[in-house]
């Protein structure tokens, strides 16, 4: 429909608006209450369901929390429980192998001290104290000869038995030393000997107690997830995002290890299986048949670090009598060297198969063969052979990263999951309250539009409404906004 | 297969695991060799395309190469036929064997009074239909310059459908170089008759240094 049409007053356009206008402006000032219920009524038909749907998210996120954080220490605790349980059987592997002679040590400890004390004992034992006679012979020593010979005589027979006395005295006097040192000097290797020994208990001591603190941290860590307090919590999850990414990067290196694995024995699998046959447009069966020998291979190492119990992925495997799985650790050993063997072989084909293409291009070509190379030639085929056997070994080890991978996906699924989940609700409650503001503004537009209508219906209520009385327009605008906000 | 589809390989393998694909991927390819007149000097140039052939052809694809003579439907102008081996080294000892025998064949090559480009054209058609290829390719080699005797009757409709036709080595002919209309008439004329036909592709390659679009891998 044109605008010509919609002008009452064709000559006269200013007229025929302004009527419209007015006429409009009476329409919507009629319809004003229904269209504020029908605008109020949208919104909250918009945005009822989505808080509605926030709400049920924000609940979902809370139980997703709370499972991941009981996941989560659970999971702490079992690692933690495992890494104590190690350190006590380290500890007590310690306490066993030192320990275990403390006794003898101990024994011979105190027989060596008892050797000392009685040692020391005999040097405690003086020579014998001069004979009581000195004083006789300081008395005889007083008399005064006066030149008398018989007195001269006498006490020169006295001086000459004194001095015999007093060797003999003197003799008895240096043997009794010598031989208090003699048992001194026996005290040397006995000093040594408890020197050593009390060295060996120190350093003994010394390593229970720093395996003392160890255990006193991981306990200290494990009282902490025990209490779930939040600090636990956040280093667990912290851990797990470093262990996942670490894992991330070992399976990500072993994929290209798996990759030059596959390389090297995917041509000549086709010598096995035929070239000629395809499981998708692009994917040959033969390379389908390295892929899966890789994956046997991968397989077998899983199997092997899980007998050894390096790896906790098979709880069934676990839980076998050791009898049982040390058969399985040689079966699966047994496999791995043999698929191991095969890829050598593989590897070496591979060559003889190249090496044959070769010689078909050059013959093809008519160019001229390449002399050999001797030696050197035959490095990449050794290379390639033992490649071909040490790779299958190292994809053993992919376990361990992967058992590692598994265990921190939960958490890292987790966090990640709960984020999405937090982010959806916030984004429909953002939407739910947009939609809310959306109806009020559509409201007071819709009276901007009727606001001369509303005026003359202002100025006509006005008298009759006491002094200080708020206007009507205004109360129920308001009550608009509080019906809206309900 | 690289790396990228060696990673996409893994998961695909899962879902693979058990149901091959039922489509035949393996090349079937036809060489038809112009021994007429002059063109029977261009035979070094064909023995070249066969040996790229050999040296591009996977495991289980096959190769054919017929003479075109006076009338050329016939199986004994097939010079040598072979289906490789799935076995890699099976099919290069038969790769070698295929090139003694057209080594043998090239060596006195005799040229014919008439050119049968579509009676070779309906034999290849015949041959690929027969192999079963997941991808069937005919070379003409040829200057597509197509003379029969009264008696040789070809003017109905052919079918080559699904079957790509590559003019190899399109020599131009010495009134082509008088009127090199007649020369692209020549052409036009054969890629309406082969699109006609219902074939896959249509395509002439005179650069023998680009031989690599020889080949398509579906």
């Amino acid at each position: 429909m044109s605008f010509q049409a919609w002008l009452l007053w064709p000559d006269n356009v200013a007229l025929s608006v302004l009527t419209l206008a007015v006429l409009a402006m009476a329409v919507l000032y009629a319809a004003r209450v229904p269209m504020h219920e029908l605008l109020r009524s949208l919104g909250q038909a918009l945005s009822a369901p989505l808080r509605l749907a926030a709400r049920a998210l924000g609940h979902a996120a809370d139980d997703l929390q709370y499972r991941n954080r009981a996941v989560l220490l659970a999971h702490g605790r079992q690692e933690v429980g495992q890494r104590l349980e190690r350190e006590f059987e380290r500890l007590g592997a310690v306490l066993t192998r030192d320990l275990q002679g403390y006794p003898t040590l101990q024994r011979k400890l105190l027989d060596e001290i008892t050797r000392i004390e009685e040692d020391y004992k005999k040097c405690g034992e003086v020579p014998p104290p001069p004979p009581d006679w000195t004083e006789a012979v300081a008395a005889v020593a007083n008399i005064k000869s006066a030149g008398s010979e018989l007195v001269l005589n006498v006490l020169e027979e006295i001086k000459r038995s004194v001095q015999g006395i007093h060797d003999k005295a003197i003799a008895e006097y240096r043997k009794a030393y010598e031989t208090r040192h003699r048992i001194l000097e026996g005290f040397m290797p006995f000093w040594r000997s408890v020197d050593r020994n009390l060295g060996q208990v120190e350093k003994t001591l010394a390593s229970l107690q720093s395996s003392v603190a160890g255990v006193d941290q991981h306990m200290a860590k494990y009282e902490a997830i025990n209490a779930a307090t939040d600090k636990a919590e956040h280093a667990l999850a912290v851990s797990a995002f470093t262990q996942f990414a670490i894992s991330v990067l070992v399976v990500a290196i072993a994929a290209g290890g798996a990759f030059i694995n596959f390389k090297l024995i995917a041509l000549p699998m086709s010598e096995m299986v035929g070239a000629g046959d395809y499981i998708t447009s692009s994917l040959r069966t033969s390379e389908v048949a390295a892929l899966v020998i890789i994956f046997v291979e991968a397989s077998m190492g899983l199997f092997l670090l899980e007998a050894m119990r390096i790896t906790h992925l098979f709880p069934g495997i676990a839980n076998l009598n050791d009898r049982l799985r040390r058969r399985m650790l040689w079966i699966a050993l047994t496999l791995l060297v043999t698929l191991a063997g095969v890829e050598a072989a593989l590897a070496l084909m591979r060559d003889l198969l190249i090496a044959d293409k070769q010689a078909l291009l050059q013959s093809l070509a008519a160019v001229q063969a390449a002399p050999t190379e001797g030696w050197v030639g035959r490095i990449p085929t050794a290379g390639q052979m033992l490649l071909g056997f040490m790779l299958p070994f190292a994809l053993a080890f992919i376990a361990v990263p992967l058992e590692s991978l598994i265990h921190s996906a939960r958490t890292v699924g987790g966090v990640l999951a709960l984020a999405l989940v937090r982010a959806v609700a916030l984004a429909l409650r953002v939407a739910g309250q947009a939609a809310r503001q959306a109806s009020r503004v559509l409201i007071r537009l819709y009276d901007v539009a009727i606001v001369l209508p509303l005026l003359v219906e202002h100025l006509v209520r006005a008298p009759r409404r006491p002094r200080r009385a708020r206007p009507a327009a205004v109360a129920l605008d308001e009550s608009d906004i509080e019906r809206t906000h309900a | 297969m690289d790396r990228r589809q060696f990673v996409f390989s893994v998961p695909a393998l899962l879902l693979a695991a058990g149901c091959g694909d039922p489509r035949a991927h393996t090349q079937g390819v036809y060489m038809l060799v112009d021994t007429s007149g002059t063109y029977a000097e261009e035979a070094a140039k064909a023995q070249r395309i066969i040996n790229y052939l050999l040296g591009t052809l996977q495991p289980g694809d096959s190769l054919a190469v017929a003479r075109v003579q006076s009338r050329s439907f016939s199986e004994k102008d097939i010079i040598a036929k072979a289906t490789f081996d799935t076995r890699p080294s099976q099919a290069n000892a038969q790769k070698r064997a295929f090139r003694d025998r057209i080594d043998a064949a090239f060596r006195n090559v005799q040229g014919s009074r008439y050119t049968d480009i579509t009676g070779g054209l309906i034999q290849g058609a015949e041959f690929l239909n027969e192999g079963g290829a997941g991808t069937k390719t005919i070379i003409v080699f040829s200057d597509m310059q197509e003379e029969l005797d009264r008696a040789t009757v070809r003017n109905f409709p052919i079918s080559l459908k699904d079957i790509r036709i590559l003019a190899v080595n399109v020599v131009k002919l010495r009134a082509d170089n008088v009127d090199p209309r007649r020369y692209l008439g020549r052409l036009d004329q054969w890629k309406a008759r082969v699109e006609k036909a219902g074939a896959a592709e249509w395509r002439v390659i005179n650069d023998l240094d680009h031989l690599d679009a020889l080949l398509a891998r579906t």
